[in-house]
């Protein structure tokens, strides 16, 4: 069969091949880059805002110019022609090298911003002092690495967004979605904050300063919110900080949960999500990468679980670390903030297992005896340890650990370095603690299902192929039953690729939505009865 | 321990090994001359044009079979000898049987056409159908043009997949206007449109004269009959629907018609062999529906309910309320119930037909003219429920009711575009009715008391 080669040309055959005009694009954008490259080697260029603007222009329409290429000829449907025979994205060369290339990224992103030309002292030199000019404009302050990531983070949601909304012209649900992700990046995770912290110092802060703060990062997915210094910074910085502070509190335990109850873990993951935004973006064409083996879902349950046990106790051991004993000052102390913990751990756990037991496979049973025990037994040490030590570690050790393993290697270089080899949701399906926690109410306490429509299966295949979180939808669909996981971010695209309309994302009640019956309709009623006799 | 084996992996052979573990532990055994593996043959084409890889198109992973206790032989059958119970594969090895499901599946027509067997003519059918056309079309510079013949759901994909690799594509169609001897006018006519959009070059009531070779074997040109029109090309795809596959079964004293004869019951005339999916010919059609039904869906039906019967629960095949789906190029096709085409339809059954006044989106809904029964629904490009139309035939619902009623049987994704009002304006139009659209209600659909 696969008389197709993954060779590095460029050119080749259709549905491979690429348009002269599309080549003048990748020119463009490769210059864009070029720019950003040239600086990083302190290439001084002499109008800083002028370069930076011609960089990012060149790349945006780059970006455009070929996508436009690639779709505007087309009719309006299902744009997969092809996708296993680039190298791009099959994991050939191209795709090895620009995993590569991403992955050196991160690493110097996270690890050596020196290079990028961060100074503690002096100004900034390098690619950091290119992106200066658009810093002062928006904060009044000059670039770091995390303004330069984040302002190439907004362009590759904008650009690869209108790539996406060009693709999926014809299906409402995905231009929809993708107008909101390019919002709540550009507006929330971008602009915002960074005016935000024009106000630090103002009165209206009460002279304080608050954190940098993503609105729509929610805890745990900013596993940091509540720590010291950001509880200084909200605290220091009258009403709105204080308001900031429990809004943070909020979207973890009542708006999230709303939420998710209504629309699924859909409703953050494929709309709003800085992370999610960029894989359905940028991330597109990496889709189909994901591992759907049955192998590969049983280490996603244990490895995702074990990251939301991880940040747990590591938030619990840093918010008590800085809370104090004396009641008289403070009302939270350290063995108040613990009981409380393991109270609302136990309220959880207990209501899980008396009402939703049935639901859960097997081994996620186990799963949560084992960690709730493990939780008790680590708080129990508490009491049994000195000052300074939470459960058998150091706050500050259990702090660092999770910030280099998960929020750096997991969600950084691994989660989207590897895009182009294991799909552009890794982080999101094996990674992410906050998903993890959406899937479980996903799972157990939502209206959310992608409905199988009775019998129309034909097993193709498209669906699991296209689904980014490795989910096998066909095993479900073929069987007629309704597809309730709760890794699933309800990005919409195994409807969309369904060539026989088969499934479709949608909220209801309840009742019925796990149905584990094989109903098949339109064969006999009666047969249909004895086919489910278990 | 009872030995049940089972010639031919597709979803009929398939499906009943699976319900037959399910029920019993019988020994199965799943002889097939095609692939090692089970694998969706509806999604052969979603290969070429590199959605997917082969591995995709495989619904279970390769350690499932070993799992299930179901055994998989790679071989084929070349006789069958029903006094012994025994199948002899490849001529060599034989293999005793209890009992013998016969499940394997068509093959594409020809019908004589001088040439049919040059080298670069083939059909679309099996797993080395596909590797034949990525030697025969593996691009366009090799394929300088490709010609199908043959209007039918196999002729469509096929000349879709082949635009995929930009290969200039001549679609012969016998009939005046596509598929029209199952769709009605106004559908078959928005088809003929999106065909011509997709740059295919479709020639409406045309008939293949002769395939022309080259010196050495391989097809040069077609000659079309009446204008006798030469049209070089390097691929003939035949796409003329599909025989059943049993050709090996001739000396075996199985009862065979065009298929292999069976009762309601998936029994041939010899005891302990059965045949389901496009191989099996019912004596009586049941029903509406053709005695030799190639639809997956009716396969994977057999399959369910010859399983009950193998397992000690004699039952008979019922299938349901027809239905059926389709995608011809980017627009999406389904039924439910019957709707005829003005050649075969019955003098009562009326069309209500609702196309869009811009996109390619169009229904039809078919009704008994004196009853006002609803007898059935075809859908282009709007998805619809099939738990609620397979629901309302069972109830009888009017054509009346069915358009009150018709957002609760709306798949479509989120968000879309409705089309109701529409659609039941145009109905109050024609049939000087005033009936008003209700709104979608989860208590309806989800049937909540």
């Amino acid at each position: 069969m696969s008389t197709y080669d993954r060779s590095m040309a460029l050119t080749g055959q259709p549905p491979k091949t690429i348009t002269r005009n599309q080549k003048l694009a990748t020119l463009v954008g490769m210059f864009g880059l070029a720019v950003m490259l040239l600086a990083a080697f302190n290439v001084s260029f002499p109008n800083k805002t002028l370069w930076l603007t011609i960089s990012l222009s060149a790349l945006f329409s780059g970006i455009l110019w070929f996508s436009w290429e690639a779709y505007s000829q087309k009719l309006p449907g299902i744009k997969n022609d092809g996708v296993w025979f680039k190298s791009i994205s099959s994991k050939g060369l191209w795709g090895w090298m620009a995993g590569i290339a991403l992955t050196g990224f991160y690493i110097i992103l996270y690890f050596y911003p020196e290079y990028l030309g961060l100074a503690s002292k002096g100004g900034n030199k390098g690619v950091i002092a290119l992106f200066d000019p658009l810093s002062k404009a928006l904060s009044g302050n000059p670039a770091s690495q995390w303004f330069v990531y984040g302002t190439l983070y907004t362009v590759a949601i904008l650009a690869f967004g209108v790539k996406f909304l060009w693709k999926y012209r014809h299906n409402r649900y995905e231009r929809l979605r993708t107008f909101s992700v390019m919002f709540f990046q550009t507006a929330f995770a971008f602009i915002i904050p960074e005016l935000m912290a024009r106000l630090n110092g103002d009165k209206l802060l009460n002279g304080g300063s608050l954190p940098y703060y993503d609105l729509k990062n929610v805890w745990p997915l900013n596993y940091y919110n509540f720590e010291g210094y950001r509880i200084k910074g909200f605290l220091s910085s009258g009403d709105i900080g204080f308001a900031l502070l429990i809004f943070g509190i909020l979207s973890i335990f009542v708006i999230t949960p709303i939420l998710t109850y209504k629309y699924g873990k859909r409703w953050y993951c494929s709309w709003v999500c800085g992370c999610g935004g960029l894989a359905e973006t940028a991330g597109d064409s990496f889709r189909q990468l994901s591992d759907k083996s049955v192998k590969a879902w049983r280490i996603e349950r244990w490895v995702v679980h074990s990251v939301v046990v991880f940040v747990t106790l590591m938030t619990t051991a840093v918010i008590y670390s800085y809370l104090g004993t004396d009641t008289s000052k403070y009302w939270l102390t350290k063995s108040t903030f613990l009981i409380g913990v393991a109270t609302l751990l136990t309220l959880v756990f207990g209501w899980v297992m008396l009402f939703k037991r049935e639901q859960l496979q097997k081994d996620a049973q186990y799963g949560a005896i084992g960690y709730f025990v493990i939780i008790m037994a680590l708080i129990g040490f508490h009491f049994f340890s000195g000052e300074g030590h939470v459960f058998l570690f150091k706050s500050e050790t259990l702090r660092k650990s999770y910030s280099f393993l998960i929020g750096s290697i997991f969600s950084g270089v691994i989660g989207t370095g590897f895009y182009p080899i294991f799909g552009n949701r890794v982080w999101c399906r094996f990674g992410c603690p906050m998903a993890a926690i959406l899937g479980f109410q996903q799972r157990l306490f939502s209206r959310f299902r992608i409905t199988t429509n009775g019998g129309q299966c034909i097993s193709c295949g498209n669906c699991s192929t296209y689904c980014e979180m490795g989910i096998d939808v066909r095993a479900y669909a073929q069987k007629g039953e309704n597809i309730v996981r709760s890794s699933c971010v309800g990005c919409g695209i195994c409807s969309a690729v369904c060539p026989r309309g088969v499934l479709k994302l949608e909220n209801g009640p309840q009742k019925g939505r796990i149905d584990s019956n094989q109903v098949l309709l339109g064969n006999d009623v009666d047969l249909m009865d004895l086919v489910n006799q278990k | 321990m009872e030995n049940i084996v089972i010639i031919g992996n597709g979803i009929a052979g398939v499906t009943a090994a699976r319900h037959i573990r399910k029920l019993s532990n019988k020994r199965i055994i799943i002889i097939s001359a095609e692939t090692d593996h089970f694998f969706s043959r509806t999604a052969l084409m979603y290969v070429y044009m590199g959605h997917m890889k082969f591995e995709h198109i495989q619904p279970f992973e390769d350690w499932f079979w070993e799992k299930n206790r179901i055994e998989l032989v790679r071989g084929y059958v070349t006789q069958v000898n029903p006094k012994e119970k025994k199948l002899t594969i490849d001529n060599v090895s034989s293999l005793h049987y209890d009992k013998l499901i016969i499940a394997t599946g068509s093959k594409p027509n020809k019908f004589g056409w001088p040439g049919q067997d040059l080298h670069g003519v083939q059909g679309l059918y099996s797993k080395q159908d596909l590797d034949l056309l990525e030697v025969n079309a593996p691009n366009k510079e090799a394929c300088k043009r490709a010609v199908i013949v043959g209007g039918g759901l196999i002729g469509i994909e096929l000349a879709e997949m082949l635009r995929s690799r930009d290969i200039p594509v001549t679609f012969l169609v016998r009939e005046t206007s596509f598929w029209n001897g199952v769709l009605p006018s106004g559908e078959s006519q928005m088809i003929n449109e999106h065909i011509l959009e997709h740059h295919i070059d479709l020639r409406l009531g045309t008939n293949l004269k002769e395939i022309v070779s080259d010196e050495n074997g391989r097809v040069k040109s077609v000659i079309i009959a009446d204008t006798n029109e030469e049209i070089p090309c390097n691929l003939v795809g035949l796409t003329a629907g599909v025989t059943p596959n049993i050709d090996f079964l001739k000396d075996s004293g199985i009862e065979l018609g065009r298929g292999v004869k069976v009762n309601r019951f998936l029994e041939t005339n010899i005891k302990d062999i059965y045949a389901i999916g496009d191989c099996a010919e019912q004596h009586q059609a049941i029903g509406n529906r053709r005695p030799i039904e190639a639809v997956w869906y009716t396969g994977r039906m057999m399959g369910e309910t010859l399983a009950q019967t193998i397992c000690g629960n004699r039952i008979a095949y019922n299938p349901g309320h027809w239905f059926n789906s389709a995608k011809f190029l980017d627009i999406e096709y389904q039924t439910y119930g019957w709707v005829f085409s003005e050649r075969r339809k019955a003098a009562h059954e009326m069309h209500f037909h609702w196309r869009h006044p811009e996109e390619k989106i169009c229904i039809t809904i078919a009704f008994h003219q004196d009853s006002r029964q609803f007898l059935g629904i075809n859908t282009f490009g709007i998805r619809m429920r099939h738990e609620v139309f397979d629901r309302w035939l069972s109830e009888e619902r009017t054509v009346d009711f069915v358009l009150e009623h018709l957002a609760d049987a709306n798949f479509d994704p989120e968000f879309y575009k409705k089309h109701e009002s529409g659609i039941v304006s145009k109905y109050n139009a024609d049939y000087g009715t005033s009936i008003k659209p209700k709104k979608k209600s989860l208590k309806r659909i989800f049937q909540i008391a």
